[in-house]
């Protein structure tokens, strides 16, 4: 998808605290509509912390995030999901006992048009045939990546402007990854911007127009995705190449 | 050696259980073949009490269910609903249980909605003061709040009603037809037993649908299995915690209005004893478990009423407590999960 310049989402020198632990020191990022923009870095970095306070799961003390220009910190997480934003968290975080049918409606929670969230239970169910397949299935007794298949549909389920990845490749085989980084193109082809959350470094720069690198709580390093492929710096701390 | 060990405490375990099960059996039975006609009769009141203690264990069960607090006050919510009732009933509307049915009847309604809406309100008052604020404090601040709440609780019972016994009616009569329906052995089955039964059933019902189809019921099993998930799914968790409260608490209503018409009096400190009762239904059932909480209830009620009301080797009411404190400390020994608890059951 083409982007068209306008910032959805911006960062301006936000501050995120667990207790006293300052888990992100002052991040400033930009995602413009219809972009797939990554945010790599080892763990512990502030990745997850930075979707989450995106999110308005964890209030950043300081700084601003602006959505379509207008600042959401301080806005609890569910007028946050519905102003558009909604995410895929680290560690799928399904809810165990529902089916995965329920689990895909509770991902629609705010949502009051019926037949558009029976519309985008059919398009889940075509980007992961696996789960309508499996649409009565207790959602703890699926396999790893039929949770992350279902952990990714139930956040598209919000029809979100933006959508947050954590993680989606964790834990899953090869070919797996794969599939899941060709579904967030298509996801992103089919109109929803993307910031994605990768440890998967080589695999996230191949999908994304733009990267952050990470450490310890402050942006290292941005570029265009190219860019960063060939950066030395990136090439050895998170590629693993020479 | 070592390795035996646990096998073989689980085997004391079950030979326990077993021996256990067996005496009260043999007690039943026993009590059956001396006397069956006192037997069916305290049966029958046995699952009036149940039904009443089903209501509160309830409210037990799911704020357990969704904050894993055990809410030490909901037994005083409970009590409260009690008094608001006869002050409602019998104080504003005037019902002594000399009215005729058909007067009597849309005004018991207009009582049960004005307890279950006290309550509610009430519950939904105490989480917002005493447990949002430590939500995310240790587990055991929020616990000995409610301990705290509960006493209060009790001062404003006494404060406000005193704390003597009050009577339903200056009579002593309930509100709900006394009639007998029929005798068995001659004790009479009456018609307000039968009512509570026919009030608790529907109710219980509501309260399943409730859970288990409308958009509030599938937030509440969602934050109840993932609070921050049901965040990122757009659900607002403290309007569900709130609404469970509120549930919890009109059930709580419900079930002091019945209870009160059914014994005809309370007393400022009732919410302690019934509330330990309730309590150990919802965790003989498995706590977190509606299905579960409704039918340790039935238990616990019936076991109150076999105490009290059968005579072969019947240790009688003074006992009551003893027993039942003995239940709830054998189940969290032995069977911590409760009777239908299972560690993947669905809770809802
Ligand atoms: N709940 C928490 N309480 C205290 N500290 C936390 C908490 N969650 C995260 N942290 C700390 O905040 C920092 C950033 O964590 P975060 O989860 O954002 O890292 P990450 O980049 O997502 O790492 P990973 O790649 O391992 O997922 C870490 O130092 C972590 O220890
Ligand atoms: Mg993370």
């Amino acid at each position: 998808m083409s982007t068209n310049g306008t910032p959805l989402l911006e960062l301006e020198d936000v501050h995120t605290y667990y207790g006293t632990i300052e888990a992100i020191k002052g991040i400033s990022l930009q995602v413009r509509e219809g972009e797939v923009v990554t945010l790599i870095g080892a763990n512990g970095a502030g990745k997850s912390t930075t979707l989450r306070s995106i999110q308005g799961i964890n209030r950043p003390k300081r700084g601003r995030i602006l959505f379509n220009g207008k600042d959401i910190v301080g806005h609890p997480p569910h007028e946050i999901v519905r102003l558009g934003i909604s995410q895929s968290p680290e560690g799928r975080r399904l809810f165990p006992r529902m089916t995965v049918l329920e689990n895909l409606e509770m991902g629609a929670f705010q949502r009051r048009d019926r037949s558009g969230v029976h519309q985008d239970v059919e398009r889940v169910f075509g980007l992961f045939p696996r789960l309508a397949e499996r649409r009565s299935q207790k959602a703890g007794t699926l396999s790893g990546g039929e949770q992350q298949m279902c952990a990714m549909g139930r956040a598209l389920m919000a029809r979100p402007k933006l959508l947050l990845l954590d993680e989606p490749s964790m834990g899953l085989a090869p070919v797996l990854v794969e599939r899941i980084f060709e579904i967030v193109t298509e996801i992103n082809s089919q109109g929803t911007t993307i910031l994605l959350v990768e440890q998967n470094a080589l695999m996230a720069l191949d999908v994304a127009t733009r990267g952050y690198v990470l450490e310890t709580g402050v942006v290292a390093l941005t570029d265009d995705a190219t860019a960063l492929r060939s950066n030395e710096r990136v090439r050895k701390a998170y590629l693993g190449l020479t | 050696m070592l390795a035996a060990l646990p096998r073989f405490s689980q085997q004391v375990n079950r030979v326990l259980t077993w021996v256990v099960v067996a005496l009260f059996l043999i007690w039943i039975v026993g009590n059956i073949l001396s006397a069956p006609e006192q037997f069916i009769s305290v049966l029958l009141l046995g699952i009036s009490l149940g039904a009443i203690y089903a209501l509160v264990a309830l409210g037990y069960t799911l704020v357990y269910g969704i904050i894993e607090l055990i809410n030490f006050a909901h037994g005083d919510v409970f009590m409260l609903g009690t008094m608001v009732t006869i002050t409602v009933a019998n104080g504003w509307l005037g019902l002594d249980g000399s009215q005729a049915w058909y007067v009597t009847t849309p005004l018991v309604l207009v009582t049960l909605l004005a307890a279950m809406a006290f309550c509610g309100g009430l519950n939904v008052a105490v989480e917002r003061v005493a447990y949002r604020p430590l939500r995310n404090a240790p587990k055991l601040a929020p616990l000995i709040t409610a301990i705290g709440m509960s006493f209060l609780l009790q001062n404003v019972g006494a404060a406000i009603w005193g704390f003597n016994e009050r009577p339903l009616t200056a009579t002593g009569d309930s509100i709900f037809p006394a009639d007998t329906l029929f005798s068995i052995g001659g004790v009479p089955y009456r018609a307000k037993s039968l009512i509570v039964v026919l009030i608790t059933i529907p109710v219980l019902l509501a309260l399943v649908y409730l859970v288990r189809n409308t958009k509030p019921g599938k937030a509440m099993r969602a934050v109840a299995q993932d609070m921050d998930a049901s965040r990122m799914m757009g659900i607002d968790v403290d309007r569900t915690i709130a609404f469970t409260f509120a549930l919890g608490g009109a059930l709580a209503g419900a079930a002091g209005l019945l209870f009160v018409m059914f014994q005809t009096s309370t007393r400022f400190d009732l919410g302690f004893q019934l509330g330990l009762y309730a309590f150990t239904a919802a965790v003989l059932g498995g706590i977190g478990n509606l299905t579960g909480a409704a039918l340790g209830a039935l238990l616990i009620g019936l076991i109150q009423a076999f105490n009290e009301g059968l005579s072969w080797h019947t240790p009688g009411s003074d006992w009551t407590e003893s027993i039942i404190f003995a239940i709830l400390i054998l189940v969290l020994v032995f069977r911590p999960q409760g009777l239908l608890g299972e560690a993947t059951a669905d809770r809802a």
